[in-house]
């Protein structure tokens, strides 16, 4: 018999200049992550609003991982470093929720780091799977 | 302290009304209850006498009353001011929300005001009327005649740990002003974060399935004075009047706490107004805490002009990772 | 409701491999807003271009999603696929089914599922697109260069002669900078004014170029293409277009105490002064500070001698608004103060000098006429002691030096050693190092001969203490090679001060918008790609501003300012990105955080007239965005509390349809 198992959904936002590109780059080179990773494309990770974040949970993903690029690096010199302040103190206020803090994450993947990229999918993934379903922080009226 | 009474401001406003300074006065005046004060406008001094209030259930501040009261044309509207209010008038002013050349700011000193519902938990129901005159406070209710108690017991979460007797802000001060004080009000923000994710998560379940989306805390927080909340906007993606399930009473006080971070003076109105009593102000200490603790003691509203933590930064900031994690080393 | 097409495209195998293409093409033609779905092997050939420029045309789309390679790769081709058949550009979205799904999926189910997914993401975006003009903006052919230096006189030049006006501001009374002040240059030795001085005169001839001498940048408005300058001229109570620099009133100035700062102060000039014969212009200038006439009202001997009726004592300050296209920053650098390093005995003696000075010591028009004299008593020093690296490369010693490398230093250093020895072979020359870097051409040979050929001391190691004892300054060192500590009587101490961007930069870094690093030096908008520009649009940098160069890196780092000016001024008018930041004036709080987050200054506040309740008005602040400025990173759409501030093409909305379709 078939076992059901648990895919998670994850959305990653990736900003253009650095891990979309790293994305990409990772794809170039095969290197292969779970399907269940769905990017959405940002200008910048600064775009990012606490509110797409808490929506994607909302409507039931399983996990929500946000990429820039290395701080220092922003192709608008200083986004990251918002999205830096703006996520920490999101994060940390979720896990004072008592949302489990491996649901959201944060990477700095460059567009020349496509192994890190497809190894931090692969990590998250596994990770937020381990969790199993989000239920702390969910809509059930999204279910189907 | 110099102990300000009703008299006392009510003859202040009357010489700045008759000197033509202000038009009008931003003031207290009884609600249902004697202890349930609601602001009110005063446009002259016979007015005041006869509607005007002050006392310890005068916890409202005021700030935020101004963003509206200032865009009327009728010339300066003066406003008294407690030090904690101060802090959210400043707030204000660093982001335009008001004309400061509009107001007369009168700083009053504060000792504390009182928690009515302290009131109600230690005497129940019944309670005909509140005197307030001495450091014992008498009940007066309807089946027990008159209980005493000690104002100490039943002083806001705010003023019990009272932040600041200091005023920030003010173009005139009736008595002293003080000092910003030593206090514990990240005291049970440590306790939550010692507890496990599902305790915190047991505890936020039990407060936050009390909110009724009455609103309250956003009516009242003068750092929520946006033209148009995102709640109210049918465009912002999280619009939404009433809450159907857990999800939304979490997420609106997620937001709410989040639009504020960094913009909130901790003045302590969100818990107040609550009728639900949801200890609302952890939310935003915990954000004030974490401030604090991660980019340095930052106090808003202590200047205009301040550059506000979220639109800031250094290179050398914290990771949010590590952030997260910090607790558990 | 849109009526949009799907087109997936099979990239040969690279897609179809994986991807059930027919299917993802069958799912998504069922999805809302799709009226036609298609699929072809290669979407981006011609053919496959035709086949969307026919379905545009033939089901009237109003917008396309196409399944296929990354964005990054082929988003600007099918854009132009759009617009040539009539749809508006931006209304086309990706779905990165090659990339994000084939290539690094093999299970073909779970391939074709993630693709259907991506596909309909796509499709919930594109739902809510709305077409976007970019904007467009004129461009003033007039370009500002702001320092008179090496850098500035070199940019200038080559932007001139490409045909455009160019003003120059230099706040000192005439151009050539440091370059004037130096004696030799390595690693050729050709005489610095030489080399320089027929440039300053060529800046002064070209009929597209004017010189604001004397005179500061005060106010910048505007963006790229279209900066409105305040240049502040300053008085200098001599009629510039009168005096004729004949230099006559120079000489019979009864004031001759003012240090001259041209000679860093090791001589004196008068009152009213030129700072060196080939100044540009040439025209003489009033130190207020010193004059007597300017300060009590009694001398006027230079208007006396003055035959051309040159000076003015009564002169204001003048001020001038200017429009410009594009602005160049070329500030320079100075050396550091001494102050804070007194082991190093500056301050207490005339014979510790810094390598500047060094330079006009052994410059002809020098305050020695060229001769090496010491200047506590005008002997000539037998043994001269260099120290290398005094302020730079401090990383431990932060709050009293740079952190970074001078890198000009180790070769002029070996300059000033040969040229000593060269002259004056009587002399013995030390020099102490922590490490030589002479990287660049025919450097290495240059330093190797000062050390081979002229017999330069060249000893590893730091100088400890400098005391001055008697008639010789007592260097006490060690020497890292021999592992010894070592004593030199010298007669002459020369420090290599490290350098630092003028103190000028900072205010005018504001004024600009541009940023800077923690040194105060200009950031450029991208440190390899983009060297030259600064991330703010329009200004760009020349020179030491942007970090220590010396003066053949600086005419070259000059020269590709020139021409990025002389690309954004070519162009009539400049087209922007119309993904940019936009403010709903009616949900604008006015609070200021969006502009406290903008890298670009884009963001701006007016009080705008509303309509208040009962027929009154009502006046309130609201944000502004220039979007001839905004790049679109949306840092503001996050810090606006009311969400009055949105991201045209990533608006709000639309990044919301696209988690909702991820997670249904």
């Amino acid at each position: 018999m078939q076992v059901n198992e648990f895919k998670p959904k994850i959305v990653a936002f990736c900003c253009n200049w650095c891990s979309y590109a790293g994305a990409d780059l990772a794809g170039s080179n095969r290197l292969s992550y779970p399907a269940d990773v769905k990017i959405i494309r940002v200008p910048c990770s600064c775009r990012v609003n606490p509110m797409f974040i808490l929506r994607a949970f909302q409507r039931g993903a399983d996990g929500v991982i946000l990429c820039g690029c290395h701080p220092g690096d922003c192709h608008y010199t200083s986004g990251n470093y918002f999205t830096r302040r703006r996520m920490a103190l999101l994060f940390s206020m979720l896990d004072y929720l008592g949302i489990e803090k491996e649901r959201t994450r944060v990477e700095w993947v460059s567009a020349a780091e496509g192994a890190k990229f497809a190894s931090v999918m692969n990590d998250f993934v596994q990770k937020v799977t381990a969790l199993g379903e989000n239920k702390r922080l969910e809509d059930l009226r999204c279910k189907r | 302290m110099q102990k300000i009474t009703r008299s006392v401001l009510i003859e202040k406003a009357e010489k700045l009304l008759n000197d033509g300074i202000v038009s009008r006065v931003l003031g207290w005046k009884n609600g249902d209850f004697s202890y349930d004060i609601t602001p009110a406008i005063f446009t002259s001094a016979d007015q005041m006498k006869k509607d005007f209030v002050y006392g310890d259930f005068c916890g409202a501040n005021f700030s935020k009353y101004l963003v509206k009261e200032t865009r009327k044309d009728e010339g300066k509207i003066l406003v008294f001011l407690k030090p904690c209010d101060t802090y959210s008038f400043n707030q204000l002013l660093t982001e335009h929300r008001f004309d400061r050349e509009k107001v007369y700011a009168v700083g009053i000193p504060c000792d504390g005001m009182i928690d009515i519902n302290k009131i109600k938990l230690a005497v129940g129901d019944g309670i005909v009327s509140v005197d307030t005159d001495s450091e014992v406070i008498k009940v007066n209710t309807l089946y027990d005649g008159v209980k005493e108690l000690a104002k100490n017991d039943l002083l806001l979460e705010r003023c019990a740990n009272c932040k600041s007797k200091k005023h920030v802000a003010f173009d005139e001060l009736i008595g002293e002003t003080g000092e910003t004080l030593e206090n514990n009000r990240f005291d049970q923000v440590a306790e939550l974060e010692k507890m496990s994710a599902d305790e915190r998560f047991a505890f936020w379940q039990n407060e936050l399935s009390r909110c009724i989306r009455c609103n309250a805390c956003r009516d009242a927080c003068p750092a929520c004075t946006c033209e148009k909340c995102v709640f109210d906007n049918p465009n912002s993606g999280v619009e939404n009047k009433s809450p159907a399930n857990s999800f939304e009473e979490q997420m609106f006080h997620i937001i709410r706490a989040f639009h504020v971070a960094g913009r909130c003076t901790d003045c302590g109105e969100c818990s107040r107004v609550c009728p639900q009593h949801i200890p609302l102000h952890l939310l935003n200490r915990k954000f004030i805490k974490d401030i604090n603790e991660f980019y340095g003691e930052y106090q808003a509203g202590e200047e205009v002009g301040s550059r506000a933590p979220l639109v800031n930064y250094t290179k050398e900031d914290i990771e949010p990772i590590d952030a997260v994690n910090k607790g558990d080393k | 409701m849109q009526r949009i097409g799907v087109f997936v495209c099979w990239c040969g195998s690279n897609i179809a491999a994986t991807v059930d293409v027919q299917k993802v093409a069958e799912v998504l033609k069922n999805e809302p807003g799709v009226v036609h779905s298609a699929n072809y092997q290669y979407m981006c050939s011609q053919a496959g271009q035709q086949l969307i420029k026919e379905a545009i045309k033939e089901h009237n789309l109003t917008g396309i999603v196409v399944c296929s390679c990354s964005p990054r790769m082929h988003e600007a081709t099918f854009r132009k696929t759009a617009a040539a058949a009539g749809l508006n550009p931006y209304m086309v979205e990706i779905a990165n089914i090659r990339e994000q799904c084939s290539w690094i999926h093999k299970d073909i189910e779970e391939a074709t599922e993630k693709a259907v997914v991506l596909g309909r993401t796509a499709i919930a975006k594109v739902n809510l697109n709305a077409p976007l003009l970019p904007g467009e903006s004129p461009v003033t052919k007039r370009a500002l260069v702001i320092g008179g230096g090496i850098a500035g006189i070199q940019t200038a030049l080559d932007i001139a002669d490409a045909g455009f006006e160019v003003d120059i501001v230099e706040k000192k009374p005439t151009i050539g900078g440091k370059m004037a002040q130096i004696d030799k240059t390595f690693p050729t030795l050709d005489c610095a004014a030489c080399i320089l001085t027929p440039k300053m005169v060529d800046v002064a001839q070209h009929e597209k170029i004017r010189i604001f001498s004397y005179s500061e940048v005060e106010q910048v408005k505007g963006f790229v293409g279209n900066f409105d300058v305040k240049i502040k001229k300053k008085a200098r109570f001599v009629k510039e277009d009168v005096c004729t620099g004949c230099g006559l009133c120079t000489e019979k100035c009864p004031q001759k105490k003012v240090p001259n700062d041209f000679n860093l102060g090791m001589d004196t000039k008068r009152a009213i002064y030129i700072p060196f014969a080939q100044a540009v212009p040439k025209v003489a200038t009033i130190d207020a500070d010193y004059c007597t006439m300017l300060k009590t009202g009694k001398c006027g001997v230079c208007s006396k001698v003055c035959t051309a009726k040159a000076i003015d004592y009564t002169q204001k300050d003048e001020f001038i608004e200017e429009k410009y296209g594009a602005i160049v920053v070329a500030t320079g650098f100075n050396p550091i103060s001494m102050d804070k390093f007194d082991e190093y005995a500056y301050s207490q003696s005339k014979d510790v000098i810094t390598s500047l000075e060094f330079e006009r010591l052994m410059n002809a028009a020098g305050p020695t006429a060229g001769k090496l004299l010491r200047p506590s008593d005008n002997k000539h020093p037998h043994t001269l002691v260099f120290v290398q690296c005094v302020g730079s490369r401090c990383s431990s010693c932060a709050e009293k030096g740079k952190e970074y490398c001078s890198k000009i230093c180790c070769m002029y250093t070996a300059k000033h050693a040969m040229l000593t020895r060269d002259k004056y072979p009587d002399t013995d020359v030390y020099v102490f190092y922590i490490d030589v870097r002479t990287p660049g051409k025919n450097f290495d040979e240059f330093y190797r001969r000062a050390v081979e050929d002229y017999g330069v001391h060249y000893i590893k190691g730091m100088v400890g203490k400098v005391s001055p004892e008697g008639d010789k300054l007592v260097v006490q060192g060690s020497d890292l090679i021999a592992n010894k500590q070592i004593k030199i009587d010298a007669d002459l101490v020369v420090l290599a001060a490290a350098i630092e961007p003028d103190k000028s930069a900072r205010p005018l870094a504001t004024m600009l918008t541009a940023s800077m690093d923690t040194n105060d030096f200009f950031t450029e908008a991208h440190p390899k790609l983009r060297p030259v520009e600064s991330p703010t649009a329009g200004v760009f940098l020349s020179g030491a501003c942007q970090g220590p160069k010396d003066i053949p890196e600086t005419v070259s780092q000059a020269g590709a300012a020139a021409a990025k000016v002389i690309g954004l001024l070519a162009k009539d008018k400049l087209t922007g990105n119309p993904c940019v930041a936009h403010s709903d004036e009616m949900m604008c709080n006015g609070c200021s955080s969006c502009e406290r987050v903008c890298p670009y200054g884009a963001i701006t506040y007016m009080d705008k007239e509303f309509r208040g309740p009962n027929r009154t008005t009502l006046i309130r602040r609201v944000a502004s965005v220039n979007e001839a400025i905004c790049q679109g990173c949306g840092a503001c759409t996050v810090a606006c509390p009311s969400g009055a501030m949105d991201l045209k093409g990533f608006a709000t909305k639309q990044i919301m349809a696209e988690v909702d379709a991820i997670c249904k």
